[in-house]
């Protein structure tokens, strides 16, 4: 068992994709998503400290093309650590992030991810206070971000045929030209996920998404998640297990800064460590 | 309205009523002001006195300060402490050419003598061109600031962090031009003018053509102003202010629009030094005090952020008061001030503009 | 000088005590240069010396000693050299008054032929045999003996040695001094024979520089040898100019100095002192940047504490240490008034006065203004000016435009020599250990109290805090006021060492706010290295860059430091921290 663990690590030092050889290397094409391989996301032995304290520790997760992923774990398991080492936030010590085999996550600042094509909603929700619903939409459309790009700037008709249709799917089709800091709080969250529709990514990172919400706005939110995975990969940190189990497939259990446990929800719930660390004190 | 205008670019520039008011000013500027200075005789009771002119010139280049002031506040929410360096800069660029016009039959100003120079140093060379002058009025303030914004802005350096350095730059560019030996006459500054373009200081064509060239600088510093709010690049700006790391996961690097507006507002800045300079007749290290820097943010805080208009409202205001009250009330004056301070943040966040808004909203 | 019993009106004592004896040791290898720096700061105790010695003293001299003395009551010049050669043999140190009261025209003869020696500080006249007032005399009736140039170069070297052999170390060391400043080759047996009973180090350091000097130009090889491995141990940088001819060329491509040895141990000597004054230079500057970074430090820790724990821009700072300064001219006012007798210690008074008068107008501002911009930094910053230039106006109202005199007491007047050829007035280093006694006090103010306790509460989390019981509005109130107060003790300390005006304030913004951006929000530690750091590297560029651009590179340095590390020296570390 002891020299298969080994001949894999091998195998996978041997495979490293920063480290083959130039000629198998095509050409620096760094701006596309590479997903032939089916995954979308590589992260492997992520490890990120802060004064001693391992937010991350050794951590490995590997996310599908068009998967829906649901990570769960208790507070200061490394969940927004993971988010923030994910979209170039925070540097991790040790460790690997590829986003498809062909771009490296940690060589690109934040606004550079986002363009490869990673979306993220943060926990608080966050617009711009001061745009209308339409002008917070038309910044987060996907087009070219250039300084020069943007003094010039006009939507074009199928442009803005694309904000209508996310605006219908958000329902704020009627507030369309209302100011952003004047909408309820499950409105901010929506105008938040419509905007990261806008961006069109390849991958979404959705930072618990329900919380604060009505029944009723979770119930339509979890069809909205649902709606996307295929099109999109889509990771969703959540507390609320209730709004877990509905959407969930697949579900990845931090602790401590790595995965605990991994797996169909009914598989995850019936893993005695889980049940210790986290639904123990849950149900 | 109809629709057409208000969908074209100018139209988003501007409401119909908006461009006919600003019409109105701009006429009255640049045809009114004229005739009742130029052509309305002396003794009439509408003439207006040359030293007004003059005042009138100066405020509209305050104006211009508070309106870059507001571009990079206002809309980009970068509270600069330090524009008074910029202004100095437009302002020496100036002055260098004024006084080597005073001094372009030969002989060399004292302050130069003194530092044992028997001729003009390199870095007051070129300054006898007008051209080269206007040139180096939008390039050295354009350059300090890119340097310095881009160190700030890479390091992230945000809010009253940015503030505090800012001041500090300003102090340290007052410092250095204290020094005889910098070379731009020390405390004094430069004060030996006689004529810019073949006009005489101080003669009727010189003031009315100084007011006149502040008028169309700040007219079209408005519209250019104006157009980079109104773009996306505007909207850009305000959600850098808003929530600039949301921003940044938008996939926009906030590190180029800053750095572009912090550079157009210093260059707007120099060039109402370089105006502001021959209506004074001095330019000197005081400029660049910090207390200096910090009563633009005033103007800007008072008219309303956020609101070009309100900008050079505020500006307008201040300098009203200012200028009665040190002459009328000389104790009285940082009182005011100090009120206008206190008053305008605690009860009028959003400025005159916005109390007139609020009142307009009221009403309808 | 220092006088240990002024040490217990601090609090700190043995911290200073610990800071001097530090530099002192430093003293002891590094030495002489910066000289010039000394002299600009220090004065010439010697003068004060010489005065000393000049005193008439109430005693008898020795009966011989008198008769000689006695025979320069004459015009004749020939008389009076003969009778100062046989005392310059007698070598009798009470001879001394006399001798000098002559070099300086103090002296007089009736016609009886008694000497009169007029007191060198209350013009009284008393005879130089016995001491005695003699009040029945005017200078206008009484002859001089004649003096001349010859007689004073006579006089000069025999004053000299008379005093090289007193049995007062004081004037032993001043005649010490003396020679080794302008060495006089007919003294050299007399310093020669000196040397022998010497005991004292630092007379004997003098009395060797001395000879050296004259041996420098002896013909014996041996001596020159000698002298120049004196010049190179005996800390003597004033010399090496003279080393330094001995290893060149003249002319002719010879060198000036033929015997080899001689030269190679000049070149060696040359070395040792550019050594010994570079160290002294480092030694030096590191003292004055100390100096400096202190009152950078008393300027900034009120700001420390209001922007860096709570966060308040607050413009108003300057003028915090400016209601400090003044109510420190209030308090020496009020005692000149009605405790004139125990004015020396009105600072003593004035410190918590200050604390307590800055902390209030603090707590004022705080109810009045600030407590309703909390979540609004930059208006903070704004309204906080406005306040500024309210305060400063007011005081002009109130005490007028123009700087008011603020008198350093006695005990913090002069100054402390910290090493030879540095010398810091006393009110700096004052500075310094009040520095060292504020840092202390906030330090327990803030981990030794409920009130620090509750601060740190609120400042880490505001919501967990108020719901744990602690009134976080009030705890705002309090914080301000101890930083305002904490400014206030500053303005005591800047009251001391600059002039205090209406606008004095505003020279100390920009300065504090760098201090305690540099050193990183949210501790005390960081402002204090940033401070010293400032100030040392300030003092060291200085030299070669002028003050002003010392200041403007230490601007930049910091803008490009900020660069590297935004957060400051000590950042907080963790994820809050990224925000």
């Amino acid at each position: 068992m002891n020299t298969l663990t080994k001949s894999l690590d091998d195998f996978r030092e041997l495979m490293r994709r920063d480290q083959v050889f130039d000629i198998v290397n095509r050409p620096a094409d760094t701006t596309t998503v590479d997903t032939t391989h089916g995954i979308v996301l590589y992260l492997e032995g992520i490890t990120k400290s802060f004064d001693g304290f391992k937010a991350l520790d050794d951590l490995t997760l590997y996310i599908h093309d068009g998967e829906l992923r649901c990570i769960i774990g208790p507070n200061g398991a490394g969940k927004t650590t993971l988010m923030d080492v994910i979209t170039g936030k925070t540097r991790p010590d040790t460790g690997s992030a590829w986003f498809g085999s062909r771009i490296d996550l940690l060589r690109l600042k934040e606004h550079e991810v986002a363009q490869r094509g990673i979306g993220r909603k943060f926990q608080k929700p966050t617009v711009y206070e001061n745009h209308t619903v339409f002008e917070n939409l038309e910044l987060a459309m996907h087009t070219d971000r250039g300084l020069l790009k943007s003094i010039g700037w006009r939507l074009t008709g199928e442009q803005l045929d694309r904000v209508h249709e996310v605006l219908e799917l958000i329902g704020l089709t009627s507030r369309r030209d209302t100011q952003a800091g004047l909408l309820s709080h499950g409105q901010k969250q929506w105008l938040e996920i419509g905007s990261l529709l806008m961006q069109n990514p390849r991958l979404l990172l959705v930072d618990e998404p329900v919380a604060g919400l009505s029944g009723q706005e979770t119930e339509a939110t979890a069809e909205l998640l649902t709606g996307l995975a295929g099109k999109h990969s889509v990771v969703v940190v959540e507390h609320d297990m209730d709004f877990v189990r509905s959407i969930a497939r697949e579900v990845t259990v931090l602790h401590q800064g790595s995965v605990l446990a991994e797996g169909t929800m009914d598989k995850v719930q019936n893993d005695p460590k889980v049940r210790e660390v986290y639904l123990g004190e849950e149900e | 309205m109809q629709p057409q205008f208000a969908l074209s670019r100018v139209g988003r520039l501007h409401s119909k009523t908006a461009w006919t008011i600003l019409a109105v000013l701009s006429v009255l500027a640049l045809v009114v002001v004229p005739v009742l200075y130029w052509v309305v005789p002396p003794d009439s009771p509408f003439h207006m006195p040359g030293w007004m002119v003059t005042l009138a010139g100066r405020f509209l280049c305050l104006a211009l300060v508070a309106l870059a002031l507001d571009l990079i506040w206002g809309y980009t929410g970068i509270l600069s402490l330090g524009h008074g360096v910029f202004f100095a800069m437009g302002g020496y660029v100036m002055g260098a050419h004024l006084t080597r016009i005073a001094y372009a039959d030969g002989g060399l100003p004292n302050f130069l003598q003194w530092l044992d120079y028997s001729d003009w140093p390199w870095y007051w060379a070129g300054f006898d061109s007008f051209l080269f002058t206007l040139v180096m009025i939008g390039l050295v303030p354009g350059v300090l600031a890119f340097i310095f914004g881009f160190l700030a802005f890479r390091s992230r350096v945000r809010g009253v962090y940015f503030a505090i350095i800012t001041q500090a730059l300003t102090f340290g560019g007052m410092h250095l031009f204290f020094r005889t030996e910098t070379g731009f006459g020390g405390d004094t500054g430069l004060t030996d003018f006689d004529s810019l373009l073949g006009f005489e200081l101080g003669t009727p064509g010189f003031r009315l053509g100084l007011f006149l060239a502040s008028a169309v600088v700040l007219i079209l510093a408005y519209l250019l102003c104006r157009w980079i709010v109104t773009s996306k690049l505007g909207r850009v700006l305000t959600a850098i202010r808003d929530a600039e790391s949301r921003l940044r996961f938008t996939g926009y690097d906030p590190l180029r629009y800053k750095l572009f507006v912090w550079v157009v507002s210093a260059v707007l800045c120099g060039i109402a030094g370089a105006l502001y300079v021959p209506q004074t007749g001095v330019i000197n290290p005081s400029e660049m005090a910090p207390p200096a820097s910090i009563e633009m943010a005033i103007w800007v805080a008072l008219g309303g952020r956020g609101t070009l208009v309100g900008a050079i409202m505020g500006a307008g205001i201040v300098n009203v008061v200012k200028t009665w009250a040190t002459s009328a009330y000389p104790d009285l004056w940082l009182f005011i001030l100090g009120g206008i301070f206190i008053g305008v943040t605690l009860f009028l966040p959003k400025g005159v503009a916005g109390l007139m808004r609020r009142r307009k909203g009221g009403e309808a | 000088m220092w006088n240990g019993t002024r040490l217990r009106t601090w609090t700190l004592p043995c911290a200073l005590l610990v800071l001097l004896c530090g530099a002192d040791a430093a003293a002891d290898t590094a030495v002489e240069q910066a000289e010039e720096r000394a002299e600009a700061l220090g004065g010439d105790p010697e003068g004060a010396i010489e005065e000393e010695l000049a005193v008439v003293e109430e005693r008898d001299l020795a009966s011989d000693t008198v008769e000689i003395l006695n025979r320069l009551a004459t015009d004749d010049l020939g008389t009076i050299q003969d009778a100062i050669g046989e005392i310059a043999v007698l070598r009798d140190a009470d001879a001394l008054p006399t001798l000098l009261a002559l070099q300086d025209r103090r002296l007089y003869y009736t016609e009886g032929g008694t000497l009169i020696i007029e007191d060198a500080r209350d013009r009284s006249l008393r005879e130089a045999a016995t001491g005695e007032v003699r009040e029945d005399l005017k200078t206008a009736e009484l002859s001089q003996p004649r003096l001349t140039n010859p007689i004073r170069r006579l006089l000069r070297p025999t004053i000299g040695a008379l005093q090289i052999f007193s049995d007062d170390q004081v004037a032993r060391r001043a005649a010490a001094n003396e020679l080794a400043q302008r060495p006089q080759p007919e003294m050299r047996e007399a310093i020669v024979e000196a040397l022998e009973g010497e005991t004292n180090a630092e007379i004997e350091r003098l009395l060797n520089i001395a000879l050296a000097q004259l041996d420098l130009d002896s013909d014996d090889d041996a001596r020159r040898l000698e002298a120049v491995k004196t010049v190179a141990t005996v800390r003597a940088g004033r010399l090496r100019s003279d080393l330094a001819a001995l290893t060149r060329r003249d002319a002719d491509g010879e060198y000036i100095e033929p015997v080899a040895e001689i030269r190679a141990a000049a070149a060696e000597g040359v070395r040792a002192i550019d050594n010994r004054r570079r160290l002294a230079r480092i030694a030096s500057d590191f003292v004055f940047g100390m100096s400096m970074g202190s009152v950078l430090l008393l300027a900034a820790m009120g700001l420390a504490i209001i922007f860096g724990l709570m966060g308040v821009i607050n413009m108003a700072h300057g003028e915090l240490l400016m209601v400090g300064a003044y109510t420190t001219f209030m308090t020496q006012a009020l005692f000149a008034l009605w405790l004139p007798q125990h004015f020396n210690y009105y600072l003593v008074a004035a410190v918590p006065l200050a604390f307590l008068v800055t902390g209030a107008v603090g707590i004022a501002m705080e109810r009045g203004v600030i407590r309703f911009l909390y979540d609004r930094p930059l208006e903070t910053l704004l309204a906080t000016w406005g306040i500024s230039l309210i305060l400063i106006q007011s005081v002009r109202w109130l005490f007028g435009a123009q700087n008011v005199g603020v008198a350093s007491p006695t005990w913090f007047s002069g100054s402390v020599q910290i090493m030879q050829g540095v010398t810091l007035s006393t009110s700096r280093v004052g500075v310094i250990a009040f520095a060292i006694f504020v840092v202390a006090l906030v330090w327990i103010l803030m981990n030794r109290t409920r009130l620090g306790l509750e601060v740190r509460a609120v400042m880490q989390n505001r919501d967990m805090a108020a719901a744990l019981g602690v009134p976080a509005r009030r705890v705002d109130m309090w914080t301000f006021g101890v930083g305002a107060g904490v400014a206030g003790l500053g303005g005591v300390a800047l009251s001391q060492i600059v002039n205090v005006g209406p606008e004095m304030g505003q020279n100390y913004i920009v300065d504090s706010f760098m201090v305690v951006v540099l050193g990183g929000v949210g501790n005390l530690l960081g402002p204090v290295f940033s401070a010293l750091g400032i100030g040392v590297t300030t003092k060291f560029l200085e030299p070669a860059t002028g003050a002003v651009l010392a200041t403007i590179l230490v601007f930049a340095a910091i803008i490009l430091f900020i660069q590297w590390r935004p957060q400051g020296i000590f950042a907080p570390k963790g994820r809050s921290a990224d925000d």
